[in-house]
């Protein structure tokens, strides 16, 4: 930190729209707003500092979609040539038929049911979006489709960095201590699919407690421990 | 000690300079906030100040419907003021008054200089402040949890929004006049501001007042929005420190 730069808050600090963050030659990062050189925080988040760049890590917010970013979502609507998915963003979603079936397979247009139905999930992938345009997406990638079992839950959008951890520690720690398969939508749905129901309840609420604690350091170590407890406690008492 | 008024003649400012609900002239009445106390809003925020109850919920930015209401460049901001039937003395009709409507359009415009629409063309932004029990001055009230309401749902925000009237009662500049003093007053003088960016982003006035008296009941008014900012600032914080707090309790506990 450079002498004569006034910061006004602590790395980690939970700040509110408004707040004064810093004074001074620093860039404005993430959901800040720059004022001459004075940098606002715009949403409620933690504050974070890196080199001379001042950023808030929301806890809040809606998904906003991005290319390439994968989701989860469910069909609303069929047309003629495509689905309608709602996929928890403020812009309603469109999958073409023809990013969903191989083009040989043409006759399938026919009966577009066959493939999609009304109330079906998918994960899929942002293929075009732009503020000017609703986004557009594909289910043609390896490990795209149509979702056939396991558990899809709900996070805050906000959380899902959170739940992924420095280069995906967290995701990678909680599949291999539940055994699960959990598969992260950037707009805050995943799927978590296992061959044990119990592991299934088990990593959802670890998710549930990433949600909620997102905030507070140290939590992969929480998140670890009760993951362990869980597992043990249900080994020891068998119901 | 509140003294009840029998009839008009009786003064609203004791001698002593006390208000009929026993504060002095430059007192705010008790305030509470909370935030995030609904579940399926986006974000929502809980007030009271004095006897005024109020709830606010926001959703967004969601899918404008009818879409003919969406703009191309930002998000458009809807709000909707609503008095509910018992929170009057007497019941009052639950479909939208002119008043309503007006106050609705009121509190929209002094919460629109706060939020960066931009960020999301082709949206709506809902607010919906439903006033549960009302004693004068619901519209600051409503802009003061409104503005944590947009906050708490992680809508980007150039600064927070706090709001709070100043009256004249007997010749007096009082703050946040309560429904009777409003009703008897000679003049009501509403202020929401921005405090950090220092801005006023709603300024009303009915009644006369003298161009020293308005200068005076502004002043007031601001640094009563600055103590609420304060109390802004608490609740929305809370919201997370309070988790915080329950996890070292139950932490605690197990060991």
């Amino acid at each position: 930190m450079v002498k004569d730069m006034p910061l006004n808050v602590q790395r980690r600090e939970i700040v509110i729209p408004g707040e004064l963050l810093a004074d001074g030659k620093y860039l404005a990062g993430a959901n800040t707003i720059k004022e001459g050189d004075a940098i606002y925080a715009t949403r409620v988040g933690l504050a974070n500092i890196e080199g001379n760049r001042i950023a808030v890590v929301a806890l809040a917010g809606c998904y906003i979609p991005a290319v390439g970013d994968q989701v989860i979502g469910r069909i609303v609507d069929i047309g003629l040539s495509g689905w309608q998915v709602d996929i928890d963003a403020p812009y309603p979603a469109m999958l073409p038929a023809s990013e969903a079936v191989d083009h040989r397979q043409e006759h399938l247009k026919q009966d577009l049911t066959r493939i999609l139905d009304v109330g079906d999930l998918i994960i899929a992938k942002v293929l075009a979006f732009d503020r000017t345009r609703d986004p557009l997406l594909t289910i043609k990638d390896q490990g795209l489709g149509r979702i056939t079992s396991g558990r899809v839950v709900k996070i805050s959008p906000a959380k899902v960095p959170r739940l992924i951890g420095r280069k995906g520690s967290m995701i990678s720690m909680i599949k291999r201590e539940t055994g699960c398969q959990v598969i992260v939508g950037k707009n805050g749905r995943i799927l978590v699919s296992s061959r044990y129901p119990f592991r299934e309840q088990v990593a959802v609420a670890a998710i549930y407690k990433i949600d909620r604690e997102a905030h507070i350091e140290g939590l992969t170590d929480r998140v670890r421990e009760m993951i362990r407890r869980m597992i043990m406690d249900a080994s020891i008492h068998p119901e | 000690m509140p003294r009840s008024i029998q009839n008009k003649s009786d003064r609203l400012i004791g001698k002593d300079g006390i208000r009929v609900d026993g504060r002095r002239l430059d007192e705010l009445r008790p305030i509470k906030m909370e935030v995030g106390i609904l579940d399926k809003a986006d974000g929502s925020a809980y007030i009271e100040q004095g006897k005024n109850k109020i709830m606010v919920a926001v959703f967004g930015p969601r899918e404008a419907h009818p879409k003919h209401v969406a703009l191309t460049d930002r998000a458009v901001l809807r709000c909707r003021y609503h008095m509910a039937p018992f929170s009057t003395e007497e019941r009052r009709s639950p479909a939208p008054s002119r008043r309503d409507m007006e106050l609705s359009k009121v509190i929209r415009e002094a919460l629109e200089p706060a939020v960066i629409s931009q960020l999301y063309p082709r949206t709506t932004i809902d607010v919906f402040a439903e006033i549960l029990q009302s004693d004068g001055g619901t519209r600051c009230a409503s802009i003061t949890a409104a503005s944590l309401a947009l906050a708490d749902a992680g809508i980007p925000m150039r600064d927070m929004v706090a709001a709070c009237a100043v009256g004249k009662v007997d010749g007096e500049i009082v703050l946040d006049p309560c429904d009777i003093e409003d009703k008897n007053g000679e003049a009501d003088l509403p202020v929401a501001i921005m405090p950090n960016l220092g801005m006023i982003t709603l300024l009303q006035m009915d009644g006369k007042l003298s161009k020293e008296e308005f200068e005076r009941g502004l002043n007031m008014a601001i640094k009563a929005c600055v103590e609420i900012h304060g109390r802004q600032r608490e609740a929305l914080k809370n919201k997370y420190l309070e988790i915080e707090r329950s996890m070292e309790e139950y932490g605690g506990e197990e060991q």
